[in-house]
């Protein structure tokens, strides 16, 4: 079989993207369709007395305006996309956002009214018209103050604002205090950021009353669940309701919440007025109104023997979700797998307190909890190393998980609701091609000491992780062979610039030996495959990517079944290739795979019983567990003391993420998740004011890093495949993100080696570098 | 994100703009590049019932020769224009310096010279060069015409002395005297962001290497440009060292400005940064001046 897998091929979907032939939501334009924008609060707390909509509805243009009391009947929170997990004395408060305001707005941005007007336009200024009578809150913007029993409350049937509250734990952790040689307690700080996709988001709803039928497109990573969401809201049979998720710039998690106010409203908007609506989210709602991620503060405390090995992990932490909870303990389950690395600990500890807020909803966001876990356990053990005047490296390689010791199992639950385990890895040889490839030893044994004596402050920073991958439930795919010679692949995943349309088509192309190019996906549209969950935990190469694989096998299987009765040659002496079934020694005897599947659907006679027509597979994929990649991002950079700017001089990934499907994608995968790790610590932070009001919504104050801030990226490859699926694929979409606030705090401090100061909170900022170095007095 | 509804007129000639602006007065907004104007539209937070264009008013979009040495710059020149232009790298290196910190590329295709002072914002850095090389600008209405020293033009936060009538026609800049040199530094958290603080400043020095006369202008720290006068006082017929000018920056940080916090520098940063550009300029300035 001519191999394809692994191969650097250059992305299919390229030319359509780069010359603007990719359909995206707001590309769609229907006769009458009309437009919306919602009135949002301008408040984060306050209780609503009256809203006047009259003076809207009387500006020409506007067609309708509604309020929650408008929807009657039809207004109903949630739903509750993850339901709590199966730990044991689990408290959870499920608490939902709405499709309007009622009774009280919880968050600067919740929406209160939508207009419908003949232009978007119009519909602004008619939001304008609209007079809301609201009584100010207090306002809960604190994490730790919300918790405090005298703090109002943001759900008002609350006894507090606690939404969940959770213990986990391996061994005794108590009991090995008791012995350890060495206790490290430090006090870690997390904020906020956003995703900041290039697309914002976007929905159209097109209910069609003659045919009983609505479409909605949707900037969705998880477009079957919307469907089935829809569906069951406005009962309808699953059938009636089609989503379809086009093309998408950048999804990085927050777009899969199910369902946003505006994914309930534009549907049911559309099914009041029988006619298209559109909405297309902007940026100043991107940055209120999608949800966001990253803010917890932890107690955490990490115990050794006095030969640097991890005898415990233990954490106390607070969690913010915003002012709903609608995605229950993801993130902090996803901090607790990831709190103690890729070490061998035996004994954990872990109390999470999630709690409300009067801030936007938080969802996973590439990284999603790991970059958290990750930065503690990084943090610990680099604080430990210097208490025991270790190498920092060395203190890790002392500490991994030894390859004979997989599946490793954690003992706690992870965000998939089994139990972790980590199925597979090798981890030296990771962390040694990052250190060889860095020139560590080289470098801070010569070059560093060299630059310092120049009077350089440079650093350096070699940090592991690992990520749970490629979590169930399933998801599937559908194959067959078009009479053109294509081979047509229906899946239910989204796509959002994964390169999907490459990577599943190497799959499919190693089966049936056609080019890459011949593969025509179709990814997100409920008509034309209507099973599966959607993009996310990095899983798309792990299950959607089985699923495919296994159905191009019985697709293959079937053409060899059918080839062999026409060309009458034994099924072992079929070869396909270029798009043809050859008999391997006789080349003239073959058939091309279009002409085969006329065959398999004839007009007249049989289709013998047991048999089907055409050459199609439908076939899924659900692993039993996640699988863990595991990588080492090492970094040099140098602080100029004066301005606390920072400059990468190199930036190392050595990554070992299972069977490697496209080189090239997946480079492009790391890439982009340490452009955004880079912003995660060092350039993006939400800041809230203490009336939760957004002080950087835009994107002039709220700063992305640009190309010219990404440093040239070496990649290093391993494959530790993994066991639990026929490829042997693990995620990488998060990797890239994961390990570099940890990173950074590292590489900072390495550059400041006189100087006795800790980073534990993050993102920074040359502001915040000023404010920790500058107490030591670096740079007078 | 959508402006509400306005007017727009396209005029085809200074004339005609001037008699839109004339009859309409505080109604009325100048439109130039839209590089600022067009984001304060769409966040609303200017709401004018009346967009007067001037871009079909090619004749204000010049660079020549001044009168007495110097340049001219008319207001509708775009940044990228003036960047590349050889007479004003020539004869106004400061601006030649200074016109790849503005912006990016696609913004400075589109931005002009004029807007950027006109709109008078106080991270603008050609509103501090303007004051650092003592530029001039001409203002034109119906009515007739005047020339205001840049020192005297900016009155605030987005405030100059620009009448609502008025259109800014012409900036000109004089020749750089004998044995001056310029330097403009900044911090900015990306290349293209507005700057945290920036500092520009002209030193011309005497026959003996004594500084004869400096300007240092802040960028960044004020509600417009802020001149340092006590630091270019202690400065005066002294000879440079580096404890001099350490000191002079110390001064120009501690007591010329009263930086103010914001959410991507506390006060206290800003003048840390500010001593350490200043320093950093002045080194620059009077070494270029000993030419
Ligand atoms: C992302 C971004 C980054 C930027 N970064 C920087 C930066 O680092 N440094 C910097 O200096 N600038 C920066 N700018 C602003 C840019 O330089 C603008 O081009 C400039 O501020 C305004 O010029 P304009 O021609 O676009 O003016 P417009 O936006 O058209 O007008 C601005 C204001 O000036 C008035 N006006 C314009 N021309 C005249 C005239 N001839 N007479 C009277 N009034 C007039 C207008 O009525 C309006 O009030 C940035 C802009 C953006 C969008």
């Amino acid at each position: 079989m001519k191999t394809s897998i692994g191969e650097p091929i250059k992305r299919n979907e390229d030319p359509r993207l780069l010359t603007g032939k990719a359909l995206f939501v707001d590309d769609v334009n229907i006769t009458g369709m009309l437009h919306a924008a919602f009135l949002r609060s301008d408040y984060a707390h306050a209780r609503i007395k009256g809203i006047d909509t009259s003076a809207a509805r009387e500006r020409p243009g506007v067609v309708a305006v509604y309020t929650a009391e408008d929807m009657g009947e039809d207004w109903a929170p949630g739903p509750s996309n993850v339901a709590p997990p199966p730990a044991e004395e689990i408290i959870f408060h499920s608490r939902t956002q709405v499709p309007l305001a009622k009774g009280k707005v919880r968050y600067v941005g919740e929406p209160i009214a939508i207009v419908v007007a003949e232009s978007r336009y119009i519909a602004e200024d008619a939001v304008e018209d609209i007079f809301v009578d609201l009584e100010m809150l207090d306002v809960v913007a604190d994490l730790e103050a919300a918790l405090d029993p005298e703090t109002i409350l943001v759900h008002d049937d609350l006894d507090s604002n606690l939404a969940a509250h959770m213990f986990q734990g391996k061994g005794d952790y108590e009991a090995a205090k008791a012995s350890a040689d060495l206790v490290i307690s430090r006090r870690i700080d997390f904020d906020r950021g956003a995703a900041a996709a290039m697309e914002n988001r976007g929905v159209i709803a097109h209910w069609e009353e003659k045919a009983q039928h609505l479409t909605v497109w949707d900037t969705t990573q998880a477009p079957i669940p919307i469907r089935n969401g829809l569906a069951a809201r406005h009962g309808l049979p699953e059938n009636q309701v089609r989503v379809i998720a086009p093309f998408i710039g950048g999804g990085f998690g927050p777009k899969i919440l199910l369902h946003y106010p505006e994914e309930i409203m534009i549907p049911w908007v559309s099914i009041q007025l029988c006619k298209p609506i559109k909405w297309i989210e902007d940026r100043r709602e991107n940055f209120l109104a999608t949800t966001q991620e990253r803010q917890q503060i932890h107690e955490a405390e990490m115990i050794l023997s006095k030969e640097g090995k991890i005898l415990g992990v233990s954490h106390t932490f607070l969690h913010d979700t915003g002012a709903y909870d609608p995605y229950g303990l993801t993130i902090p389950l996803n901090t607790e797998s990831h709190a103690t690395g890729g070490y061998d600990v035996p004994n954990y500890h872990s109390e999470v307190k999630v709690v409300f807020t009067n801030k936007m909803i938080t969802t996973p966001v590439r990284g999603a909890g790991r970059p958290q876990g990750i930065f503690l356990v990084e943090r610990l053990l680099d604080i430990a190393a210097k208490e025991l005047g270790m190498d920092p490296v060395e203190i890790r390689k002392l500490n991994f998980i030894p390859p004979e010791a997989f599946p490793y199992e954690r003992e706690i639950i992870d965000q998939a609701f089994t139990p972790l385990i980590l199925d597979s890895g090798n981890y030296q040889p990771v962390m040694d091609k990052a250190v060889e490839t860095i020139g560590y030893h080289q470098f801070i044994s010569e070059e560093q000491p060299r630059l310092r004596a120049e009077g350089k402050h440079i650093g350096i920073g070699i940090i592991p992780f690992v990520e749970t991958t490629g979590v169930g439930p399933y998801e599937g795919a559908r194959i067959n062979v078009d009479p053109s010679g294509v081979i047509n692949v229906a899946t239910g995943v989204g796509t959002q610039g994964q390169g999907h349309f490459t990577s599943f088509a190497q799959i499919v192309a190693e089966q049936l030996g056609v080019d890459v190019s011949d593969v025509n996906l179709i990814t997100g549209d409920s008509a034309e495959f209507h099973w599966g969950t959607g993009t996310f935990a990095s899983r798309g190469a792990v299950v959607a990517a089985n699923a495919i694989h296994a159905s191009s096998k019985i697709v293959r299987d079937k053409v060899l079944k059918l080839a062999s009765k026409i060309l009458e040659a034994p099924e072992e002496e079929l070869e396909l290739e270029g798009g043809f079934v050859r008999v391997a020694d006789i080349p003239r005897l073959s058939i091309s795979l279009g002409d085969l599947a006329l065959e398999a659907n004839p007009l007249r006679g049989t289709v013998e019983p047991g048999m089907e027509p055409g050459l199609e597979a439908t076939a899924y994929f659900g692993p039993q567990y996640g699988a863990a990649a595991f990588g080492v991002h090492a970094m040099i950079i140098e602080v100029d003391p004066e301005t606390m700017m920072i400059d990468i001089k190199r930036y190392v990934v050595a990554e070992d993420c299972g069977r490697i499907l496209n080189p090239l994608i997946l480079e492009g995968q790391i890439h982009g998740g340490v452009a955004m790790g880079i912003g995660n610590a060092y350039y993006e932070q939400l800041i809230y004011d203490e009336n939760a009001q957004l002080l950087n919504a835009s994107l002039a104050d709220y700063l992305v890093p640009t190309a010219c801030e990404i440093p040239h990226i070496e990649i290093e490859h391993l494959e530790t495949r993994s066991p639990l699926n026929p490829l042997g694929t693990k995620g990488v979409g998060e990797a890239g993100t994961i390990p570099v606030p940890a990173l950074y705090a590292q590489a900072i401090e390495n550059a400041f080696p006189d100087h006795d100061f800790e980073i534990l909170e993050m993102p920074l900022s040359p502001n915040k570098l000023f404010e920790i170095l500058y107490k030591k007095e670096v740079g007078r | 994100m959508k402006p509400p509804p306005f007017e727009y007129y396209n005029p085809q000639s200074l004339d005609e703009a001037l008699s839109h602006l004339a009859e309409h007065g505080y109604d009325a907004k100048i439109l130039a590049g839209g590089q600022s104007l067009v984001p304060m539209l769409n966040f609303r937070l200017a709401q004018p019932a009346i967009l007067v264009d001037l871009n079909n008013i090619t004749d204000l979009a010049y660079i020549q020769n001044g009168d007495s040495g110097g340049v001219q710059i008319g207001a509708m020149t775009r940044h990228a224009q003036v960047e590349r232009d050889p007479i004003v790298a020539d004869r106004a290196p400061l601006i030649h310096e200074t016109m790849p910190m503005i912006a990016t590329t696609q913004i400075r295709s589109r931005g002009t010279f004029g807007g950027s002072i006109a709109h008078a914002d106080p991270s603008a850095e050609l509103v501090a060069i303007s004051v650092a090389l003592e530029g001039k600008f001409r203002l034109r209405s119906q009515s007739g015409e005047r020339e205001v020293p840049a020192a005297d033009f900016f009155l605030g936060m987005f405030t100059t002395q620009l009448e609502p009538e008025e259109i800014l026609v012409e900036t000109s800049f004089p020749t750089k005297p004998a044995r001056t040199g310029w330097a403009i530094k900044e911090i900015a958290r990306r290349p293209h962001d507005f700057a945290l603080v920036g500092v520009a400043t002209v030193v011309s020095l005497h026959a003996d290497d004594r500084i004869q006369n400096s300007r240092i202008v802040f960028l960044s720290v004020g509600d417009g440009p802020v001149v340092a006068e006590k630091a270019a006082e202690t400065l005066r017929d002294q000879s440079p060292s580096p404890e001099l000018l350490r000191a002079a920056a110390e001064t120009a940080a501690v007591e010329d400005i009263d930086p103010s916090n914001d959410i991507h520098a506390s006060a206290e940063f800003r003048r840390h940064l500010a001593k350490v550009l200043t320093r950093q300029a002045l080194e620059t300035a009077i070494e270029r001046a000993k030419g």
